[in-house]
């Protein structure tokens, strides 16, 4: 199983890593939910992380932007590394709310603030101190953009935000990730709550946003991990279980189990 | 077709005749459960029964107050002498001492119900919290009548260290008992309403970036206003209708003014000193303690109505 | 991206955000703290002028004249018999009001008119459920200014509290057991005779303590039905006295409760009195305490032992 962490991929030698596990574990109170996972993430590309439920690809994710110290008991172990600066994620003295500036997230469920349209995208400028109107109002219409939604919304900016369909809400969430140019955008299974349409323009938008952003996504469906990323990490009872180009782990896996769960003969 | 309906009718029959002994709808028990569900309906009526005889014995014996005092004067009139010889009914005077005291309440016990509220909710850590809560509890169960001897023998004489003219009784001090009185009716209603926002707008919110007040202040408040709104007015009506604090420490003598250093009679502490005296059933002054009640009951309404109009106005849409 | 941006100028940012949520963080603590030394002061000065007036004597002597001989017993006296009138008045109509609005109710206008009714009823001030009283059963109903009026005015305050803490310990209950019940053949009222009342007894029992405690406490509505301040006399036990009293006389007797004399005691001028004041107040804070801390313990560990 640990031989997933020393897959040598025939990677493309442009290919930079953004950011990278090193023996990451993790616990919720006594129980280990990540064990010594080893993973890069590449720079301007799409990672998906797939596996049955409860295989902790979830808590992962969450671990990049250190959603976990919100809820006391939780403990991370090994590095999450960020490059180029060389940073570990997880040191003490790494701020949680510094992290979560540089990386930002898409929740399961479309969680829009109760406020209008403009001011759930001016929240993420709004709190890094930016308050001036003009400045607000171009960038909130270029992250709309940018979320493939302003055409829609330019008309109701300041109708609620949960007045939106589904899949323009999950799309606004969106563009509130985008608005603080961040550097890694996380998301976590953001279509299991869409129906099929709006499932496909939130998976066009996400193959469009890499060009600009690293994207980390965690998917229950693997047809949409096969659809869009770029690689693609299978994990079961919170190990990695194999990691590769996603065209590779879903022709040829090189472990039977990850061959099981594609094909569907569990999971 | 016809062969079969040959063969089921006879079945259905015997069937029919076999089991309608036993499920029949047992008359007795059928009754039963009518009478019971009707006595329990009686109980729940009692409550409407409550709410018509308040309006009820309120709006009649006022009624026949207004057929001595024009409501001009019980509205306009700036005296309050119901039992002198020159009597002047005039409303007004026991109002402004319900609203000075209400406001120096209200200027405690809003500010630092809300910021009990906020802290409790999304900053305290989970020992604190538990801590905290009973404890608030034990505040509010705490009877009016001991606060107001806290008012009167702790904090006045505090105070008239700070400021030697304040009177024995004044509407400041009590005002300012009442205030922590009602903190927990607000900081514990808030903290309801916002702990039902839910969890996924906050990790919205810490995912951007944000730190814990800027969440608190500018997604959990927002979010959890018509509860917030709910506990403002509540403790608002606690303030309108608290009665023996005043009685107690602010001194009962109507007075019309705005200056919490002031002694001064409220609508609640006024209809307290009636009842202490000895006023025949039927007078114009036992009337005036009805009339006092409606004024009461109508503000408290509006504030309720106000609630209403704030909470469908503010409803949460998460 | 982040490396157009000035790194420093972000880490200035949250360290500034930072400071004000330690800030807060403070702030709050320190409005915790006005609750808790108001609390402490009340109780420690009330403690310290009260406790040593508290000798057996204060409990078996009626109020006098002269502060030192002064008690608290027609008090205490009064304060029993009214909340057992109280619990027998709320007790049943409340529980039977609540499991009627969880169980029963359909959904229609009248429910609506009832449930908002209750909600409305809660916000009433209490001094106007003593005007209430003073015009239905002291004058409407001929009870007088009685232990019976008094009762009932309390148990009309407080049912609302008892109606609400019963809803919600049935609304605890999960679906699957009426179903469980209904599937044995029970009817609506064994369901709830048999499945709902028990298990939501001790939730009931949390909401009846909170409520005896607020009743304990009430003085506005007892003086405004005309409780004396003043009384040197029990109400006559049944079958006592001469010619005898019936069962039921002491229903009707004049009475005071540990507020209003606490009350009397703190309008007087002398301190004497202020200390008895004290005293009695120290013994009414301390039985609200009891019960409500009573009612705490009870739902902490309701919460800790029902699984479902």
């Amino acid at each position: 199983m640990s031989n997933a962490t020393t897959i040598n991929m025939d990677a493309d030698p442009k290919l930079a890593i953004k950011a990278e596990c090193r023996n990451f574990n993790f616990h919720y109170g006594d129980f280990q939910a990540l064990k010594g996972i080893n993973m890069p993430v590449y720079d301007k590309k799409i990672t998906s992380l797939i596996g049955p439920s409860g295989c902790g690809k979830s808590t992962l994710l969450r671990s990049f932007n250190r959603m976990h110290d919100l809820y006391p008991g939780n403990r991370y172990g090994g590095e999450i590394v960020m490059h180029p600066d060389n940073t570990n994620l997880l040191a003490k003295e790494v701020d949680p709310i510094e992290v979560r500036m540089r990386i930002s997230m898409v929740f399961q469920k479309p969680n829009p603030f109760p406020k209008s349209v403009f001011e759930n995208v001016a929240y993420s400028l709004r709190v890094r101190g930016i308050n001036n109107k003009s400045e607000l109002e171009d960038r909130v219409q270029h992250s709309l953009k940018g979320a493939a939604l302003w055409d829609e919304v330019k008309n109701r900016l300041n109708d609620l935000g949960a007045n939106l369909s589904g899949g323009q809400q999950q799309r606004l969430c969106i563009a509130r990730a985008l608005a603080s140019d961040p550097e890694i955008i996380l998301f976590d299974e953001p279509t299991s709550a869409l129906d099929p349409i709006a499932t496909a323009s939130i998976e066009e938008l996400v193959v469009e946003l890499c060009e600009k952003v690293t994207i980390l996504i965690v998917t229950h469906n693997m047809q949409q991990a096969a659809r869009i990323s770029d690689f693609t990490a299978y994990m079961y009872l919170g190990e990695l279980i194999e990691y590769g180009v996603t065209d590779q782990v879903f022709i040829k896996p090189k472990n039977k189990q990850t061959e099981d769960y594609i094909t569907g003969r569990f999971g | 077709m016809s062969a079969s309906t040959i063969v089921t009718l006879p079945l259905n029959q015997s069937l029919d005749l076999q089991v309608s002994d036993r499920l029949r709808k047992k008359a007795s028990r059928h009754m039963k459960e009518r009478v019971i569900e009707f006595l329990l309906f009686g109980a729940a009526l009692i409550s409407v029964f409550t709410t018509l005889a308040i309006v009820y014995v309120l709006v009649s014996e006022s009624w026949v107050f207004f057929q001595h005092v024009p409501l001009k004067d019980f509205l306009f009139d700036t005296q309050w002498t119901p039992l002198f010889d020159d009597a002047h009914y005039g409303i007004m005077v026991l109002l402004s001492g319900t609203l000075t005291s209400s406001a120096v309440a209200l200027m405690v016990a809003l500010p630092l119900g809300t910021i009990i509220a906020v802290y409790l909710s999304e900053f305290a850590p989970f020992k604190v919290r538990e801590i905290s809560k009973p404890f608030l509890e034990l505040l509010g169960g705490v009877p009016t009548i001991v606060y107001g001897y806290f008012a009167l023998v702790f904090l006045t004489p505090l105070l008239q260290k700070i400021y030697p003219d304040l009177p024995g009784f004044n509407l400041l001090s009590a005002g300012l008992v009442m205030g922590v009185m009602i903190i927990p009716y607000v900081a514990s209603l808030s903290e309801d309403a916002m702990r039902a926002v839910p969890m996924s707008l906050r990790e919205g919110s810490y995912a951007m970036g944000a730190t814990r007040l800027q969440t608190s202040l500018r997604v959990v408040v927002p979010a959890a206003t018509s509860g917030i709104a709910s506990a403002y007015i509540l403790g608002i009506s606690r303030a309108v209708g608290e009665t023996m604090i005043l009685a107690v420490a602010a001194g009962m003598q109507p007075n019309l003014t705005f200056n919490p250093a002031d002694s001064g009679a409220t609508i609640t502490s006024y209809i307290v000193q009636v009842a202490l005296g000895d006023l025949p059933h039927g007078s114009i002054g036992y009337q005036t303690i009805f009339a006092a009640g409606l004024t009461l009951m109508l503000m408290t309404l509006m504030f309720n109505l106000l609630g209403y109009w704030l909470r469908k106005r503010f409803r949460e849409v998460y | 991206m982040l490396e157009s941006q000035d790194l420093q100028a972000i880490r200035a940012l949250i360290a500034k955000a930072k400071r004000w949520d330690a800030f807060f963080g403070v702030l709050g603590i320190l409005s915790l703290m006005v609750g808790v030394l108001t609390f402490s002061a009340l109780f420690v000065d009330m403690a310290i002028q009260g406790i040593p007036r508290l000798d057996g004597n204060f409990f078996i002597n009626f109020p006098s004249r002269r502060a030192e001989n002064a008690g608290i017993l027609s008090a205490w006296v009064g304060t029993v018999l009214v909340m057992f009138v109280t619990a027998l008045a709320a007790v049943p109509l409340g529980v039977a009001a609540g499991v009627y609005l969880e169980e029963y109710a359909p959904k229609n206008w009248m429910t609506d008119i009832i449930e908002i009714n209750i909600t409305n009823l809660a916000g009433v001030p209490s001094i106007v459920y003593g005007l209430l009283a003073l015009g239905l059963f002291v004058y409407q109903f001929g009870f007088g200014q009685s232990i019976l009026s008094a009762g009932l005015t309390l148990a009309l305050l407080i049912l609302p509290v008892v109606i609400v803490a019963t809803r919600e310990s049935i609304r605890a209950i999960p679906q699957m057991i009426r179903e469980g019940s209904y599937a044995c053949g029970a009817t609506n009222w064994q369901t709830v005779r048999d499945h709902i009342l028990p298990y939501s007894s001790a939730g009931i029992l949390t909401g009846i303590i909170i409520g005896m405690a607020r009743a304990i406490g009430e003085t506005a509505p007892i003086i405004t039905i005309g409780a004396l301040t003043f009384i040197a006399f029990l109400p006559n036990a049944p079958f006592a006295g001469d010619p005898p009293a019936g069962l039921f006389d002491w229903l009707f007797s004049p009475f005071t409760v540990m507020p209003i004399q606490m009350f009397n005691w703190t309008s007087r001028p002398e301190a004497a009195f202020q200390v008895n004041a004290a005293a009695a107040g120290f013994v009414l804070v301390l039985m609200t305490l009891l019960m409500n801390g009573a009612a705490i313990w009870l739902r902490y560990h309701l919460r800790k032992n029902i699984k479902w």
